[in-house]
């Protein structure tokens, strides 16, 4: 399966479970959804299960959140990530902190997918990673899945989990994964062992990362596309690191980041966001904090620049081979 | 409580989906849409209070009837030059429309939209305003620059996104900005424009100006909070705006009944805010002519905003990126019962003697030309395909206006690891 499918199935899964599960967003009935990330669903599972929406992100976001209060959980999505601001009131205000206002009375069980990062010539409206504002606001989970295998078994447990969850799907490797080089030919997942997914149920718990290669010289935090990107970069400098693909930005799996960072004494985040204020300045803190003294050189981060998405020059924004190897080089250059 | 089963004899609710008449394989008959004789709307006075005339948001103004005559009270008048000129300008958009399409099936560019059926809508109204009047539009507005002659290799090259781009490379192909030309940058983002007309609007009555500012959204947009942000700010101030609504049938893959257009019209929006409203033919040049000059006339005595539903249909795909024979009827587009704008406006030239099939054939062979020679000027400056066309390091331009210490670091840094970056890997190099 490739990430697409699988995020179907995964929904189409949990349809079948569990009759409070519902789909709905811009384009999802019918259609199947712009990426046809819904395809069949609404044939399948009925129309006042899987139906489109106007196009209006606030109302999804608030409209699910209500939905949400009277019992059922809802899978919204927004059709690219960029289009989630306008939903910024109802996810940070209300959905992440019903349940704290409310005492529990309210909760608001909550999965809202949608496609991030660039890499498709989407330019400034269609590329973005927004995944620091929310990591930033208490009581909203964000997870970013890096494989189709992942993509299931976290968004299973993403709609089974009561808190709401934020899904970001990195589009860029929804059909394959990307070594960074956008003029090489496309990888698919039917070559990949994580394209290997079972049809049927499972879940990968939320807050728990994945150590992709293990290795000696240096830890490489990422996620999503940069996953990929980390792995092929790797592999052709021939380094010895270890590279751990967070999967949940939040919760965060403290104890696999610290346990790596404090066996290799290098560490290395890497993602598409823009630097400042990134996801990456956290990780950084956090590692700082806690592993500061098994340290054996500076913290690197590689990210997208403090610029929005340029169309034309996508490929020199992107964070690609040539910017995490000049990284690698300068983390490694005392060892 | 009285029972322990309160409820038990109420009947079950049941939620209402909305369904499209006809899907993929489905025979189409529009018969069901409402079209009202040309001629037959009345046109009340531009001073007339708004709740005067409820009934005109709930109707259809049209003025070219079927067989190529202009009748009625808001039949704009106008002369056959300037009949003529907004028949080129619809011609010049739908062929500039059709090679751009291909350029992008070319691979030349990484995407583009087509306005076909639509070219009214733009055009005449850009007809009717001032050039000086500011134009808010959406991303199927293209006609606004082509009537307002703005170069068409200008328009390219921002497709192309090539050396000659005046917005650097930095902006998806089609999302102009030509200021000279009254219009404002295009966002991807959806009704965005329509408070930011509001705001430019209020500040030139503020400052005692002239101008008045237009925009535009399409059926599917009328849903973002933003739109009704913009009405609430323009009844409160009375703002010189006209709010163009393009209901085009089709937002990507849902029909107008998702965006409310089961239960009323576009133009009854204005309704609830007490905003003359207007429901226009949009398939009729003249009907939108003069539906746009009648609210610019409002605008500027100061009777404040006017909303106008264009009633059309988007006869391409949404985008390169759309297949609409996915989710909606092969049928449709033909059967559409307002026919094709372009085909209407000629047929009323040739009706009053001022136009014939063979100038037409004519004129859509030498605007052909026009924009292939056009594609070869801009062709000249590159093509998307053809990898980078600007500096690297312009991509930090622009993010301010003065350059901060932490963007001239991470330009200085892009443009080390460029030049380093034989085997970017290699510690020892
Ligand atoms: C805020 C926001 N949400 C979603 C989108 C994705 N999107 C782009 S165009 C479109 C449909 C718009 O339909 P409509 O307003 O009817 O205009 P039309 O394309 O028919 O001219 C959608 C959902 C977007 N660009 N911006």
């Amino acid at each position: 399966m490739n990430m697409i499918q699988a995020i179907n199935s995964a929904m189409d899964i949990m349809m079948e479970r569990d009759p409070d599960v519902i789909v709905m967003g811009e384009d999802v009935g019918y259609f199947g959804g712009v990426f046809r990330a819904t395809a069949g669903l609404q044939a399948k599972h009925g129309k006042t299960r899987v139906f489109d929406t106007p196009i209006t992100e606030c109302g999804i976001i608030g409209v699910a959140v209500g939905m949400g209060a009277y019992g059922l959980r809802p899978v919204p999505e927004i059709q690219f990530a960029d289009y989630i601001y306008p939903a910024l009131d109802q996810l940070v205000s209300e959905a992440a902190r019903l349940r704290y206002r409310s005492a529990g009375e309210f909760t608001s069980p909550i999965t809202v997918r949608s496609p991030f990062g660039g890499g498709i010539f989407g330019g400034q409206t269609h590329s973005q990673s927004p995944e620091g504002l929310f990591t930033h606001m208490s009581g909203i989970k964000t997870v970013i899945p890096s494989t189709p295998y992942d993509a299931k078994g976290l968004l299973i447990a993403a709609i089974e989990d009561n808190d709401p969850t934020l899904f970001f799907e990195p589009k860029r490797i929804y059909n394959g994964p990307f070594d960074g080089y956008w003029d090489r030919p496309s990888q698919n997942w039917s070559k990949h062992p994580a394209g290997e997914v079972p049809t049927g149920y499972y879940k990968i718990e939320l807050g728990k990362a994945k150590i992709v290669r293990a290795g000696e010289a240096l830890t490489i935090l990422a996620y999503g596309t940069m996953v990929h990107v980390c792995t092929a970069v790797v592999a052709e400098a021939g380094i010895d690191a270890e590279i751990v693909d967070l999967r949940t930005l939040v919760p965060l799996d403290i104890e696999t980041i610290e346990a790596s960072v404090k066996k290799t004494g290098r560490c290395m985040i890497v993602h598409e966001a823009t630097r400042t204020s990134g996801f990456g300045a956290e990780l950084s803190a956090i590692v700082q904090e806690r592993c500061f003294y098994h340290l054996e050189a500076p913290i690197e981060r590689v990210t997208g620049f403090d610029t929005p998405y340029p169309h034309s020059l996508e490929w020199a924004y992107f964070p690609g081979p040539v910017r995490i190897g000049e990284a690698l080089k300068k983390i490694m250059k005392d060892a | 409580m009285a029972s322990e089963h309160p409820r038990a004899n109420l009947q079950p609710l049941t939620l209402h989906i909305p369904e499209p008449k006809f899907r993929p394989g489905d025979a189409v008959d529009f018969a069901e849409v409402d079209v009202p004789p040309a001629g037959e709307a009345r046109r009340p006075d531009t001073a007339d209070k708004a709740s005067d005339f409820i009934d005109l948001a709930y109707t259809l103004v049209r003025v070219l009837d079927d067989d190529g005559n202009a009748v009625g009270p808001w039949d704009p008048k106008l002369s056959p030059d300037v009949l003529r000129r907004m028949l080129r300008s619809m011609a010049l958009l739908r062929a500039f429309d059709e090679r751009m399409f291909r350029a992008q099936r070319q691979g030349k560019t990484s995407f583009y939209m087509k306005a076909l059926g639509e070219e009214a809508v733009a055009v005449a109204a850009a007809y009717a305003l001032d050039y000086e009047d500011m134009c808010f539009p959406s991303y199927r507005q293209q006609g606004l620059l082509i009537a307002r002659g703005w170069s068409l290799v200008d328009m390219m090259n921002q497709i192309y996104s090539n050396t000659a781009d005046r917005l650097g490379g930095k902006q998806l192909p089609i999302m102009y900005s030509v200021k000279e030309a009254g219009f404002f940058s295009i966002s991807g983002n959806l009704t965005t424009q329509y408070p930011q007309a509001v705001g430019w609007a209020m500040a030139s009555a503020a400052k005692g100006d002239t101008r008045i500012a237009a925009t535009w959204c399409g059926e599917g947009s009328t849903a973002e909070g933003d739109f009704h942000s913009a009405l609430t700010f323009a009844t409160v101030y009375r703002a010189p705006v006209i709010f163009n609504i393009v209901n085009n049938q089709w937002a990507i893959s849902s029909f107008s009944g998702f965006a409310g257009a089961e239960a009323t019209t576009f133009a009854a929006r204005a309704v609830g805010y007490g905003i003359a409203g207007l429901r226009v033919d949009g398939n009729d040049a003249l009907a939108v002519y003069a539906a746009t000059e009648w609210a610019a006339e409002r605008a500027r005595t100061n009777q404040g905003p006017t909303l106008i539903e264009h009633f059309t249909y988007r006869a391409e795909g949404h985008s390169t990126s759309d297949d609409p024979g996915q989710y909606r009827s092969e049928g449709e587009p033909n059967a559409w019962p307002l026919g094709d704008p372009i085909k209407r406006l000629k047929d009323h030239l040739i009706a009053i003697g001022e136009w014939d099939e063979e100038r037409h054939a004519a004129q859509d062979k030498e605007l052909a030309e026009q924009v292939k020679a056009a594609q070869k000027e801009a062709e000249k400056n590159g093509i998307l395909g053809h990898g980078l066309h600007q500096p690297l390091e312009s991509l930090f331009d622009g993010v301010f206006e003065e350059m901060p210490w932490h963007l001239k670091e991470q330009r200085q840094q892009m443009l080390d690891e460029e030049s380093a970056s034989g085997r970017p890997w290699d510690i020892k190099a």
